[in-house]
């Protein structure tokens, strides 16, 4: 049995913000991460990256150095390769570890479980070669593995920071297939004046785009139709612009539309979420400081709304002098002081955001795919036996998983949760927030029989 | 075919690890799912519903399509770190009871 004043589950940019300042309290941090070392996606494996990733990577991912160096702490125990699979609100999470069960206790516990991607439905999205922009990033950054002929399709500023990497290491992708339009990023021009405040992200992703235009990489907008070809494997991307039909042959496709809060622990603790139609996406409802509806359970960065790695590191902060007030540790008076500053960070990094959700839209294809689409990529359920469940009269995720276990697999909803929500939202016209989302229960990773014979017997 | 992956710095201590009973060399404490695929291997399993062939696709341990099967346990190989003596069977859809 561990046992600490505060368990952070993940060891992201909010995770180990909270565990550095949490420990400069005096307070006993236990971190677990499901990664063997610390960094989480944005920052994965940036203590051993090394110069030459480091140059592909750029500044903004060599700096999580920093943060990785902080949990360097006698007060902080971080436990990496931990797949937790149960978290309890009373302060018990369990986890497995190395083959073995075990449980840990804790006063209060903070959720940093950080972002998914979110599912992008389209036809072919199943053939091995497909993967998320994401994952092509982590191959870079964990592994210095760059995919060959590759093209990237979605929308988002993801996409453009990947290819420009991919430039980078000397390998471009053969294309960007994107699905916003010119009107998207007109209709986004009215939330500039606010986003000027964030113009640091205004201007690194203009600088991405002209590092693409230099490296001659192709670039096509208000992509529709999209679909991906291939006997056995992706062997090519279809689409329709306003020039006609067009076919770009490749090895792998990287599909990005957006990236969307991780929910599955705080779901599975049956805490209160709320649809926010800016991000077309649920988030667990969080007071200022991060805390949940349980009171020693808090959320910080992306898993409480998607605003970014660095507004991740303030709101673990926050919530870390939340709990350090909790705990007898820091006086009401120094909290707050100590928020000050946090808090006006945190609205300069989320100045752009409004533009950014509105500029770079999901991709409507993604959202209402065409009834033959796979929509559950692990139990393989079209968008079409979604639609049929509806019209039989399942009005929630729930239903339609029961009928046709879309959202039974191993992700355990993970890649279709969101899709099965806003497929019966059309269906019946009514909002996503009553349409609900699935129930998640523990275990939330797998764990087999043994290991919890033995944690029984312990 | 050609690995649709490249390795930017292919160097570094190789191990032996056994994947569907051939041997192959890979990093030692790399990534798994990262070097199976530098070693073109594609794809890494069909689905027990179908049998539709898969391979990974987050990179992150969410998606759970990097599944193999490692001394009988099936593991995403995304949260996996190579190392010697490794025995990795693809798993080939249905497993019949």
């Amino acid at each position: 049995m561990h046992e600490a004043e505060l368990i952070i589950l993940g060891a992201g940019p909010a995770g180990m913000a909270a565990a550095a300042r949490a420990a400069g309290f005096g307070l006993s941090v236990l971190l677990l991460d499901e990664q063997p070392r610390p960094g989480g996606q944005i920052w994965r494996e940036v203590g051993r990256a090394g110069p030459l990733r480091g140059d592909l990577l750029g500044r903004d991912y060599t700096d999580g150095a920093r943060h990785v160096d902080r949990l360097d702490h006698p007060g902080i125990s971080h436990l990496g390769g931990a797949s937790v699979w149960q978290v309890d609100p009373a302060g018990e999470v369990a986890f497995t570890r190395n083959g073995a069960a075990q449980v840990a206790r804790g006063r209060r516990i903070l959720l940093a479980n950080g972002a998914l991607e979110r599912p992008m439905p389209l036809p072919g999205w199943t053939l091995p070669g497909v993967m998320t922009a994401g994952a092509a990033q982590i191959l870079l950054k964990a592994s210095g593995i760059v995919a060959e002929r590759a093209v990237l399709v979605g929308a988002g500023p993801l996409i453009y920071l990947v290819a420009a990497q991919m430039v980078r290491a000397g390998t471009p992708p053969l294309a960007l297939v994107e699905t916003q339009t010119l009107g998207d990023v007109l209709r986004a021009a009215r939330h500039l004046p606010r986003a000027l405040a964030g113009m640091g992200y205004l201007l690194k992703g203009l600088g991405l785009l002209r590092e693409l235009r230099r490296a001659g990489v192709a670039r096509f907008t208000g992509a529709t139709s999209i679909a991906i070809e291939g006997t056995g494997r992706a062997e090519a991307v279809t689409f329709t612009t306003g020039n006609g039909p067009q076919r770009i042959a490749c090895d792998t496709v990287l599909l990005h539309h957006g990236v969307v809060p991780n929910t599955q622990a705080s779901r599975s603790m049956d805490l209160p979420h709320e649809w926010d139609d800016a991000q077309r996406s649920f988030r667990p409802v969080v007071d200022a400081w991060g805390r949940s509806a349980e009171p020693c359970v808090f959320i910080a960065g992306d898993g409480a709304g998607i605003a970014g790695a660095k507004a991740a590191t303030l709101t673990g902060q926050l919530s870390a002098l939340a709990i350090a007030h909790d705990l007898g540790a820091l006086p009401e008076a120094d909290r707050d002081l100590a928020a000050r500053p946090l808090r006006a960070k945190l609205a300069l990094e989320t100045a752009a955001r409004p533009f950014l959700d509105r500029a770079y839209p999901p991709c409507a294809q993604a959202l209402a795919p065409a009834d033959e689409t796979i929509i559950c990529r692990c139990e393989e359920v079209t968008a079409g036996t979604i639609r049929h469940q509806a019209a039989l009269g399942c009005l929630g995720p729930n239903q339609t998983k029961s009928f046709c276990r879309a959202g039974m697999g191993p992700c355990q909803g993970r890649y279709c949760g969101l899709t099965v929500t806003e497929l019966l939202s059309a269906c019946h016209g009514r909002p996503q927030q009553a349409t609900g989302a699935y129930r998640i229960r523990a275990p939330l990773k797998p764990v087999t029989l043994g290991e919890l014979a033995n944690l029984a017997e312990s | 075919m050609k690995p649709a992956f490249r390795d930017l710095a292919p160097d570094g201590p190789r191990v032996i690890l056994r994947i569907d009973g051939h041997d192959m060399a890979m990093r030692d404490g790399a990534n798994l799912a990262a070097e199976m695929l530098a070693a073109g291997i594609m794809p890494f399993r069909q689905t027990p519903v179908s049998g539709a062939p898969r391979g990974p696709f987050c990179m992150m341990g969410a998606c759970f399509d990097c599944l193999v099967e490692i001394e009988g346990t099936t593991r995403q190989a995304c949260l996996m770190e190579v190392t010697a003596g490794l025995d990795i069977t693809l798993p080939k859809g249905r497993r019949d009871a």
